[in-house]
């Protein structure tokens, strides 16, 4: 049996790796890892804690498809939207996306 | 009777105005002229018919009635019942007035044919008299002061517009400037009476009923708003009164707001005699006139106000005129005088001890007024129509240019010369009769006033000679009207010039002795005929003094060399100095205005204005504009800063949350 303690540690772990990656990485590719890094770490939290506060229960483990689910057509999108920068652009680093300040 | 045409006399010149105003510039110069006099011949048919009808029908008490032809509401106030009404309204004076400036309103358009042919803008000045006759009349047949001083500051804009017809010549539009702007001063004054006498009568009609009920309803504390109509019977009428009495001082010249008139006559000649002489500047007098009932019922106390301002603007215009060489500057000072003369009239006028308040005895000098204004207006005229030929004929307005004049100009010589007669109060003219009334009314006011305006009228007589001697006699100018003899022009006037001329003379000859009854008769303050009964010993002592001023002014002016003027010139080179300078009064206004006003008051307040005021909003602006700079990196664009911001602001939140 695995401590809930190294789920968490791991968990915290990802989160923050995907935060740092979200504000030091340039490419917009990476930010989008990034972000899926800190969806997976929610999703690990989602089944770890379910487990151990409501064991018969299921909703922690749903919710987390549903998260699964739902990353994965953010990123269709966001791929797609960056497919359509890239054809505008010719570029995608992240600090030259600045078209939409004053 | 039905007067319904009388509308037409407003309706024919305001047509001719937008015809010649808007289509002048296709017209040629005959056209744009015939359409102007024929319209105003019109008028001056229609205002005869209509003074023949007026006057032919006395009422059942022999008194003339007020007629109100046309009368209907314009704009509502919202303030008590008040209403401004615009109508015609007839009465012995405004029938009068329709008289006087259809008349001379004809003569100069008349004159003007040949007086400004082949000037530039011909159709522009036909356009602009049109509209002046459309106000004028429009301001003696007015219902209500409110519609008069519609009209009146219209007027205003006309004599604007007329003095600085040589628009490209800078002492006219210097001239216009200033009698606009001392005119609209005045006119501040008119307008608060207005207000203050509508607030306080509750009507602004010259058919007073309602206004006295008002007033004498508020003496006795029975009116609808008691502590109004108290200050209303006691001192709110009188300064009410006088307010209005300023924007007439301004409008007839009174001292001393009478400094636009002089310059005014840097506009063509015509217009001086129309305007300036015979209709627009009388204005005040008519406008003293159109408020006499309330004047001699509740403030017969500011009645000697006006008196002693005329008495005073009479003598201090004649002292300047007997000194100035241009001789449209001595007929304009000599309007002055003129015209204060009818405001003294006026003036001494007092309310009748038993029965009514306004009698034919007490208002003598208020017939007077009238008679005086009538055939001023006539002889005036005639001596400005008579000013312009001659200015025609030497190119020059002064009168070392003149001289010997008579044996070239015989018409404008006999006319002027008449004319000159009648201004000094000799019979049989008009002039006589007239002022003859205004000395009585004067003497019956007091005798030192009945004395004052006598040796005014002396000086009348001494200065008019002195111009006429001046003019027609006296020091020809030879080697000027050689030149002017070679050129060909030199000569009478022609015969559209001199027409004009013996018409008026006419009026002059007959107005005084040949009326079925007299003056009186037509025109009283009750409405009553009065009958006029010279008075011997002021009529012959008048005569005399003015013939004794004749006989001095003859001696000193008529020969070719003037050793006894030349004499009493080198004895008082001062007073001669301050008189030609008019007493320095123009330097007085010019120095109270650029030195006190401009210097002391304005400046400070345009600094104000430019440093404070506009300094604060300026800073305000500027605060935003620097607070926005500093901010502005925060929308930088860039997401990853954004995030992290958003970041920073959770975990701030959490430690906040935890403690």
């Amino acid at each position: 049996m695995i401590q809930i303690e190294y789920i968490l540690i791991v968990s915290a772990v990802m989160m923050f790796a995907g935060v740092f990656g979200f504000l030091t990485r340039r490419s917009t590719l990476a930010i989008l890892l990034s972000i899926e890094l800190m969806l997976n770490a929610t999703d690990l939290n989602f089944a770890a804690i379910n487990r151990l506060m409501y064991s018969g229960g299921h909703e922690g483990y749903f919710f987390t498809l549903f998260s699964i689910a739902i990353s994965a057509a953010e990123s269709a999108v966001a791929i797609a939207i960056m497919i359509n920068i890239y054809r505008q652009l010719k570029d995608t680093t992240a600090d030259k996306l600045s078209k939409l300040k004053w | 009777m039905d007067y319904q045409y009388t509308l037409l006399i407003l309706c024919l010149p305001i047509v001719s105005f937008l015809i010649l105003g808007l289509a002048g510039k296709w017209l040629s110069h005959r056209v744009a002229g015939l359409i102007g006099t024929l319209s105003i011949g019109a008028v001056a048919v229609l205002s005869y018919y209509t003074a023949f009808a007026y006057f032919g029908a006395r009422g059942a008490d022999g008194a003339f009635a007020t007629l109100v032809p046309y009368n209907f509401e314009w704009l509502p106030f919202y303030i008590g019942n008040l209403h401004f009404d615009m109508g015609i309204m007839l009465d012995p004076i405004s029938v009068m007035m329709l008289i006087v400036i259809s008349t001379v309103s004809l003569m100069v358009h008349i004159y003007s044919f040949g007086y400004m042919h082949g000037e530039r803008g011909f159709q522009r000045y036909y356009a602009f008299l049109s509209l002046f006759t459309m106000s004028m009349l429009g301001l003696v047949v007015a219902t209500n002061i409110f519609q008069m001083y519609m009209f009146w500051e219209l007027v205003g804009v006309c004599s604007y517009l007329l003095i600085g017809f040589y628009f490209t010549e800078n002492p006219a539009i210097a001239a216009s400037k200033k009698a606009f702007i001392v005119t609209r001063f005045a006119d501040l004054g008119f307008l608060v009476g207005i207000l203050v006498f509508g607030y306080y009568t509750g009507s602004f009609s010259f058919d007073f009923t309602e206004s006295f009920t008002y007033a004498a309803g508020a003496l006795h504390g029975v009116a609808p708003d008691a502590s109004k109509a108290v200050a209303a019977g006691g001192f709110i009428l009188p300064t009410a009164l006088f307010l209005m009495f300023i924007g007439g001082a301004g409008k007839s010249a009174m001292f001393p707001l009478h400094i636009w008139l002089p310059d005014a006559m840097e506009g063509p000649t015509p217009v001086s005699a129309l305007i300036h002489a015979a209709t627009m500047v009388v204005a005040g007098v008519f406008q003293v006139a159109r408020m006499f009932p309330m004047w001699i019922q509740y403030a017969p106390e500011t009645l000697h106000y006006v008196a002693w301002i005329g008495a005073f603007t009479a003598f201090y215009a004649a002292a300047v005129a007997m000194a100035q060489s241009d001789i449209k500057r001595v007929l304009a000072f000599s309007t002055i005088s003129q015209i204060a003369f009818m405001m003294v009239a006026l003036g001494v006028c007092m309310p009748g001890h038993e029965g009514a308040v306004i009698d034919n005895h007490g208002s003598l000098g208020y017939m007077a007024s009238m008679y005086h204004l009538f055939t001023h207006a006539m002889f005036k005229a005639t001596l400005f129509l008579c000013a312009g030929c001659i200015i025609h004929a030497v190119h020059s307005n002064e009168m070392s240019a003149m001289g010997g004049m008579r044996k070239y100009m015989p018409v404008t010589h006999i006319t002027f010369l008449i004319a000159t007669l009648a201004i000094s109060g000799i019979p049989p003219f008009s002039g006589f009769f007239s002022k003859d009334e205004i000395l009585a009314a004067s003497f019956a006011y007091s005798p030192v006033m009945g004395w004052v305006m006598t040796a005014i009228a002396a000086m009348t007589a001494f200065y008019m000679f002195r111009l006429y001697y001046g003019i027609f006699w006296g020091t020809e100018n030879k080697e000027l009207h050689e030149e002017l003899k070679a050129h060909g022009h030199f000569g009478e006037a022609p015969a559209v010039m001199t027409l004009p001329l013996v018409l008026l003379t006419l009026f002059t000859v007959f107005m005084g002795w040949t009326l079925p009854g007299t003056f009186g008769s037509y025109v009283s303050a009750t409405g009553q005929p009065y009958e006029i009964h010279l008075d011997l010993q002021i009529a012959v002592t008048s005569v005399v003094i003015a013939c004794v001023s004749i006989a001095l002014a003859t001696w000193i002016y008529v020969r070719s060399s003037q050793p006894v003027a030349e004499r009493m010139k080198a004895a008082m080179p001062r007073l001669h100095e301050w008189a030609y300078r008019r007493f320095y009064l123009d330097e007085v206004y010019q120095f109270v205005t650029h030195r006190i006003i401009f210097a002391l008051i304005s400046t400070p307040i345009a600094w104000f204005d430019r440093h404070i005021v506009d300094g604060a909003l300026n800073g305000l602006a500027s605060g935003a504009n620097y607070i926005g700079e500093s901010i502005r990196p925060l929308q930088s664009g860039r997401l990853q800063q954004y995030a992290y911001v958003f970041l920073m602001g959770i975990v701030i939140v959490f430690f906040i949350m935890i403690i």
